[in-house]
């Protein structure tokens, strides 16, 4: 019988010691690239590397301005029809939606997640690119907003869920309309845990490279308007990683920087703000 | 005493939750500016049929109701749903007030139905919860979520605001049945001051509460209205077997 308890006891410390471990190779990973990250690139974070546009090989200085800008011009557009198109499509699957129809939307948003962000790239390509015969701003948008919407789907219809069945019994019974209902009582009850998600999808997708790579393709200047290719960060970082020049490398870490405290910034920022108060008694 | 009016006048009411049945053939009279409760143990169909008066189970896909409803003497399930919810209100078993002001609660119906504005609103706002007893309690914390207000004050808010929107008929859904008994009968006050301006109908559980509230009480079981009368003569003098072993407490 004391065999069994030493074997118990040491199965017991082992599968607690590799679990342990992995949980922590976990947390590691993500502070190893933080840390090699600021490292690396936080020697050429400086104000002019965030405010100067880049200067041809050879020349110090020079920075990652229309980068910066690039990618907010990027992520703007997009979101201004990812978002609401999948805000919408998420409030009818919550609130609308036949079991069948419903089943199939949502599988759908779910496989449309799923596609490779090169192919929604090509995708982008085919069908904005080549008609306006030149790469563009917008085409970049097309592409990133399209890979929004499955996601803001989602996260927006698991926000209306739980919003609890007598909240909306309660303004119907007040002789609020289907529609009245879901927009003064459902939506705003919900709208901590919605604005979460779409700070999410903006934060997923602001890192997407690949369909970059051909819609918005890139530009060493400022990319006025709409309709010229401009320069984006995870673009700059690829471009520069891969020359041949020390300091570009240096500018890439450091753009690497600057996209993932972004990223993580508004991730941390998301995930505390919908930890407090929810929409229940 | 003088012949009442029937505000809403039941006969031969079935309903279906899809396939199963679960009223059968209910008939009943309900006089205007009268307190009437429903009895019975679970499940016997008495929130159900409660919910057919405003048409709440329309929210359920497979659910159907059939027979005559008369409301004044219109055709209550043929009537359009919000115009009948303006005039049939409802209050709820748990206390469900939305996640907003006091004030913007009890305005609420009225917004929604965009008859009042601006000072008018206002009025209907403090009218509302003087009637629900709550006024003296929030008039100086009105932007207050209403969730800071205990069970008892929660459900009074959920009074004022159905009463805002000046219901003809009121219907309550065990109003305290996750209330503590001193809420209770803050409760019971109410809805004997509310009488003279709305019919009230009452699901209870607690048939002592129905004794001490109502003027006319009815008695389901499974589905079907056992028995309908004035409190005194379902209490006191029961006809039926079923209504004298529950009232008794032989079951239920």
């Amino acid at each position: 019988m004391r065999w069994r308890t030493v074997w118990r006891k040491l199965v017991n410390y082992t599968m607690f010691s590799l679990t342990g471990v992995c949980a922590l190779v976990t947390v590691g990973v993500l502070f190893f690239i933080l840390g090699y990250l600021v490292w690396h690139g936080g020697s050429s974070l400086s104000w002019a590397f965030l405010t100067h546009l880049p200067t041809p090989v050879g020349e110090p200085g020079g920075g990652m301005a229309n980068a910066i800008v690039g990618s907010g011009k990027l992520l703007l557009l997009a979101s201004a029809f990812g978002i609401p198109v999948g805000f919408l499509g998420g409030v009818y699957l919550a609130e609308f939606g036949g079991r069948m129809f419903s089943f199939v939307v949502r599988y759908t948003a779910d496989l449309l997640n799923g596609v490779p962000s090169i192919v929604m790239g090509i995708f982008a390509y085919t069908v904005v690119v080549l008609p306006m015969k030149h790469f563009s701003t917008f085409a970049g948008s097309v592409a990133l907003g399209v890979m929004m919407i499955p996601i803001a789907v989602r996260s927006t219809e698991e926000a209306l869920r739980t919003v609890p069945l007598m909240l909306r019994e309660g303004a119907l019974a007040l002789g609020a309309s289907k529609w009245k209902t879901i927009a003064t009582v459902v939506v705003p009850a919900a709208r901590k845990a919605i604005i979460t998600g779409i700070v999410l999808d903006v934060a997923r997708v602001a890192g997407e490279t690949a369909p970059l790579l051909f819609t918005a393709f890139s530009n060493r200047f400022w990319s006025p308007g709409w309709n010229q290719p401009t320069a984006s960060l995870p673009v700059m970082v690829y471009t520069y990683a891969i020359s041949p020049y020390d300091d570009w490398h240096r500018q890439a870490w450091a753009a690497g920087l600057v996209l993932l405290t972004l990223v993580l910034v508004a991730n941390v920022v998301a995930r505390v703000s919908v930890s407090g108060r929810s929409a229940h008694l | 005493m003088a012949a009442d009016d029937v505000k809403l006048r039941v006969s031969g009411l079935d309903f279906y939750y899809g396939p199963k049945q679960s009223l059968f053939d209910v008939s009943l009279q309900v006089l205007t500016n009268r307190i009437t409760a429903l009895i019975g143990p679970s499940g016997c169909g008495k929130s159900t049929f409660l919910r057919t008066l405003n048409r709440m189970y329309e929210t359920l896909p497979h659910a159907r109701a059939e027979g005559e409803i008369l409301f004044d003497n219109e055709d209550l399930l043929a009537m359009d749903p919000v115009a009948l919810r303006r005039r049939v209100g409802m209050v709820f078993q748990r206390p469900n007030p939305f996640p907003k002001s006091i004030y913007d609660n009890i305005a609420y119906g009225l917004r929604v139905n965009g008859t009042h504005r601006g000072a008018a609103l206002h009025e209907r706002v403090e009218k509302s919860l003087r009637r629900a007893a709550l006024w003296d309690e929030v008039k100086d914390q009105l932007h207050k979520s209403a969730y800071a207000l205990s069970g008892g004050q929660q459900q009074r808010l959920c009074i004022a605001r159905a009463l805002a929107v000046d219901p003809e008929v009121l219907l309550l859904d065990e109003p305290c049945s996750a209330l503590d008994p001193i809420a209770t009968a803050k409760i019971e006050e109410l809805l004997f001051s509310l009488q003279d301006q709305c019919t009230l109908i009452i699901v209870t559980h607690n048939m002592q509460q129905a004794a001490r509230v109502a003027d006319f009480t009815g008695f389901f079981l499974l589905g079907k209205l056992i028995e309908f009368n004035k409190t005194e003569v379902i209490f006191k003098t029961p006809a039926k077997k079923e209504t004298e072993d529950y009232i008794t407490g032989r079951f239920g």
